[in-house]
């Protein structure tokens, strides 16, 4: 056995010299293949399947019957034909919606002030600036709602102090969230806080990378700053504008964490956003076909915005390859 | 003249933004240092006068914080080892060879990134739960692969790409194969490379929270983000508790992030990253 093993062995190690450029070749045009075999097979087994295993999800009946029999009953888009009538799914995407704009919208908005300051500001303010943003957008999310749990706390919280000692009213044992406009409000002010370190640096190292003689050549032509900023920055950074914007889109359509650790994981209805509600009706209702039905409607709003993404990171890329 | 006023006050209000941006996390890190009664006190007490770990003390008391320290250690150390090994031989074939489907793959690999976890959830707790494997910390470290890997493939054909491919070529000509120029010269120069893209993935893996939450239900099974995040429902509010709890949950990844965060700056518009 253990001979006839060897002979083999010696057999096809002779083969391969022999047959050396040939071999090499069909190696050299496998190895790529090769090498990203492991990773591929990763991703999709463990994100390509899910996501094709969602919308099928999404065309049954999976409820907490069929969770325990492991097999759903196929209805056809009748879970569509629900959330799409239900005021409740309305309300959630409306307010989705309005939510992601706001928030993308804002954090946008300040980032972009916040890199052009960086630009303007004295060396030594700018790396304080810098260092500051660092540190907030190290904080992991988690400790970070927590922390806002607690300046928003409706007995001892610091922002209700502030506020009414600087005037603002008397918001002594305010609960911000007994109305959700304001509930939100604080859920946007920690989406944000969280999000314009990451957008601001990335600006700013956008900016930088705008030829200081063409801003140069615009002032001199008697430009002011809103027209060289409009006519000069804007279209040599717009495509680090379009990336960010719709990461920011990606990421404030998605909002889930911020939403559920803050309400102590049990959001009422009004602040259901639709990550949130598609978990509320999976993992709470055992409505796992309803679930997965708002899911796919969430994927498949972001697969839009995705396209421009990754339209733009392409366009990027291929000019770092050149 | 006018310039210079101009810039004090640009200074000016890139100091109150700096302020009002770590206040939060200062106020983190104080109340966690704060005897109980400055924390609940009507009027807040800005600077901690009598420094305390009390609050540290009862926050690794909590049931589970070491278990769970524990776990996350071994998910995400697990994850990373794994997911950079992976990432490298695929990011060494996307930055060296011309092959057929390239192009598909580097597609693929940005645009999985954009795909929402959120969503992802229910079929993956579903796909565990018939095949047993809820609850187990290996459906946790295999989802957490896929989500590291696509950002560390990108990231890490950036490094070996800004390696010149001129030098394997003269260590090819010098007698070298081609794995073995590759690996004499390239690996040491995308080393340090390596180094912050295993400590990205590490950091991305330790905050993940929503599939650990729904994943391991049993207590001793969990992660640290999971159970920060049940702090609260589970003893009161404890503010200065809680506060120590969420300053030793970030601490470790803030430490990491300041290190590694100017290598990976650049790739990461690329990349769903969010720290």
């Amino acid at each position: 056995m253990g001979v006839a093993g060897d002979a083999r062995g010696r057999a096809s190690s002779g083969l391969h010299l022999e047959a050396g450029p040939w071999r090499q070749a069909l190696a050299r045009r496998a190895l790529p293949y090769a090498l990203i075999a492991p990773a591929l097979i990763v991703i999709v087994a463990v994100l390509g399947y899910p996501l094709v295993n969602l919308v099928w999800i999404s065309t049954q009946k999976y409820g907490f019957r069929e969770l325990i029999q492991h097999q759903g009953v196929f209805i056809g888009l009748q879970n569509f034909a629900t959330i799409l009538t239900d005021p409740q799914f309305l309300y959630v995407i409306r307010t989705s919606l309005i939510f992601t704009a706001v928030n993308v919208g804002l954090s946008m908005f300040l980032a972009t002030l916040i890199a052009l300051l960086l630009e303007r500001v004295s060396r030594p303010v700018r790396i304080l600036l810098s260092a500051g943003l660092v540190f907030v957008w190290a904080t992991p999310v988690i400790p970070a709602v927590n922390l806002w749990q607690w300046m928003f706390d409706y007995e001892f919280g610091v922002v209700n102090w502030l506020l009414t000692r600087f005037g603002a009213g008397d918001y002594i044992h305010h609960n911000w969230f007994e109305n959700p406009v304001q509930g939100f409000a604080v859920i946007t002010i920690i989406v944000v806080w969280g999000a314009i370190p990451f957008l601001a640096l990335t600006l700013y190292a956008g900016l930088t990378q705008v030829p200081r003689e063409l801003v140069e050549a615009a002032e001199i032509d008697g430009a002011r700053p809103w027209q060289v900023f409009r006519n000069v920055t804007l279209p040599i950074v717009r495509p680090l504008f379009i990336i960010l914007f719709s990461l920011s889109t990606i990421w404030d359509f998605g909002v889930f964490n911020q939403v559920w650790v803050l309400l102590n994981q049990r959001p009422n209805k009004d602040y259901f956003l639709i990550a949130v509600y598609s978990f509320q009706e999976s993992f709470r209702v055992s409505k796992y076909g309803l679930g997965a039905a708002s899911a796919v409607v969430m994927v498949a709003i972001l697969a839009v915005v995705s396209i421009f993404y990754i339209r733009e990171t392409i366009r990027l890329t291929n000019e770092e390859l050149r | 003249m006018r310039r210079t006023t101009g810039r004090i006050v640009l200074d000016g209000i890139a100091i109150l933004i700096v302020v009002v941006m770590l206040f939060p996390i200062y106020w983190m890190v104080s109340t966690a240092l704060k005897p109980g009664k400055e924390i609940l006190s009507l009027t807040p007490v800005w600077v901690p006068t009598h420094l305390t770990f009390d609050n540290f003390q009862s926050a690794i008391h909590v049931p589970f914080f070491w278990n769970d320290v524990v776990n996350s250690l071994i998910i995400v150390t697990t994850t990373v080892i794994v997911s950079i090994v992976l990432a490298f031989l695929a990011a060494a074939a996307v930055a060296r060879f011309g092959f057929r489907g390239r192009a598909a793959f580097v597609v693929m690999v940005i645009a999985v990134q954009m795909v929402p976890l959120n969503a992802l959830v229910i079929p993956i707790y579903l796909l565990l739960d018939r095949v047993g494997q809820v609850d187990s910390l290996i459906g946790v470290i295999a989802y957490y692969m896929a989500v590291v890997l696509p950002f560390m493939i990108w990231t890490l054909r950036g490094f070996v790409t800004n390696v010149p491919v001129d030098l394997e070529e003269a260590a090819m000509i010098d007698g070298a194969t081609r794995i073995g120029a590759f690996m004499r010269i390239v690996f040491p120069l995308v080393a340090p490379g390596l180094v912050a893209t295993a400590i990205f993935g590490f950091i991305q893996a330790w905050n993940e929270y929503i599939i650990a939450y729904v994943l391991l239900s049993t207590s001793s099974k969990q992660t640290l983000t999971i159970w920060l995040a049940s702090f609260t429902t589970q003893h009161g509010t404890d503010w200065g508790g809680l506060m120590a709890g969420a300053t030793l949950t970030a601490l470790p990844v803030v430490v990491l992030f300041l290190i590694v965060q100017r290598y990976v700056q650049g790739s990461l518009t690329a990349g769903a990253v969010k720290g």
